[in-house]
């Protein structure tokens, strides 16, 4: 068994608008930064997985995604696995 | 008719719905979230207002898998009423019971005010004791209110009549200013396909008594005991 480490980074689903990520660019754009653009806020989510192999791992993951961890109908997930070298404290 | 009202950690509106339900002369029973089994004669379920679990996740994402939601989901496949407010309507999106997601309301900010709600469906168990178009003031507090559906979804619903309350102005016209949240539609209340299931964000059990401001919200818990009697009738 091994031990991975999953990053999921969750956002709002491209359709919908995302009120917080305006806000946020217009207060740049207040603070006179007008070449950032297109800002949108999510969540990330960090969680440790015990899985044979990365592939497993990511199965895991993926059914924790679209059971709790996100809603399918307002947001997108994107997820990176990194396994977690042996004999390396946490 | 009994009306049994789920509470959860972090429902705030439990005792209101309750208080609802017994001005319009009707029983009303608390239910626990970690009860494994619902009483064999109540007729309504509520799923009340509140930040369950702390709204954590996602607004009813964590309450939607509490020990008695498998019975909740098992007595609304059943055709048994249950109706969802504010959170509790939340709670019944993130349960598949009704289409569509609750999110962020537009300004960002947390809405606490009245509003007014436009009739859209009066053949349904939640509003049979009222008129087509008829005018309701019922007070909405919410962060995240805002009705969001694919474009597919809202075409459906609006076709089979599944809207049931929609924000107006007094006068009745769906205007942008009446639009609290930024729901798709103006969409503030809707309903499953079989209609036994319904969610609105507003809280008629907050607008009862004359006293408090309103009393328009009665009508939802007297069409509910008008159903339930004319169901027992036949």
């Amino acid at each position: 068994m091994k031990t991975y480490t999953a990053s999921i980074t969750v956002t709002l689903r491209r359709a919908i608008l995302d009120v917080q990520g305006k806000a946020v660019e217009h207060a740049l754009h207040s603070l006179h930064m007008p070449a950032l653009g297109s800002v949108r806020i999510g969540k990330h989510i960090e969680v440790e997985v015990q899985a044979p192999d990365t592939d497993t791992a990511n199965d895991l993951v993926m059914d924790a995604c679209k059971k709790l961890l996100t809603n399918p109908v307002m947001e997108d997930f994107h997820i990176a696995l990194v396994e977690k070298a042996a004999g390396v404290p946490a | 008719m009994k009306i049994g009202v789920v509470t959860f950690p972090g429902s705030n509106c439990d005792a209101d719905a309750r208080y609802g339900a017994t001005v319009t002369g009707n029983e009303a029973v608390q239910l626990w979230h970690k009860d494994e089994t619902l009483p064999i004669d109540v007729d309504v379920i509520i799923l009340p207002g509140g930040f369950s679990y702390g709204d954590y996740l996602r607004t009813g994402a964590i309450a939607r898998f509490s020990p008695i939601m498998n019975e909740v989901i098992r007595f609304a496949n059943d055709g048994g009423l249950v109706l969802g407010i504010c959170n509790g309507f939340q709670i019944l999106c993130e349960s598949g019971l009704l289409p569509g997601a609750l999110i962020r309301n537009e300004n960002l900010r947390f809405v606490c005010k009245d509003v007014h709600l436009r009739v859209e469906n009066s053949a349904t168990p939640f509003t049979c004791a009222v008129k087509l178009g008829t005018m309701l003031r019922v007070p909405v507090a919410h962060g995240e209110g805002r009705y969001t559906a694919p474009q597919e979804t809202i075409d459906r619903i609006e076709a089979n009549g599944q809207v049931v309350y929609r924000y107006a102005s007094p006068t009745g016209e769906t205007t942008a200013d009446s639009n609290p949240n930024g729901s798709m539609n103006n969409i503030a209340g809707i309903m499953n396909e079989r209609g036994n299931v319904m969610g609105l964000m507003p809280h008629p059990e907050r607008a009862c008594e004359p006293l408090l401001g309103s009393a328009d919200g009665v009508s939802v818990f007297a069409s509910l005991a008008l159903h339930v009697a004319h169901s027992i009738l036949i």
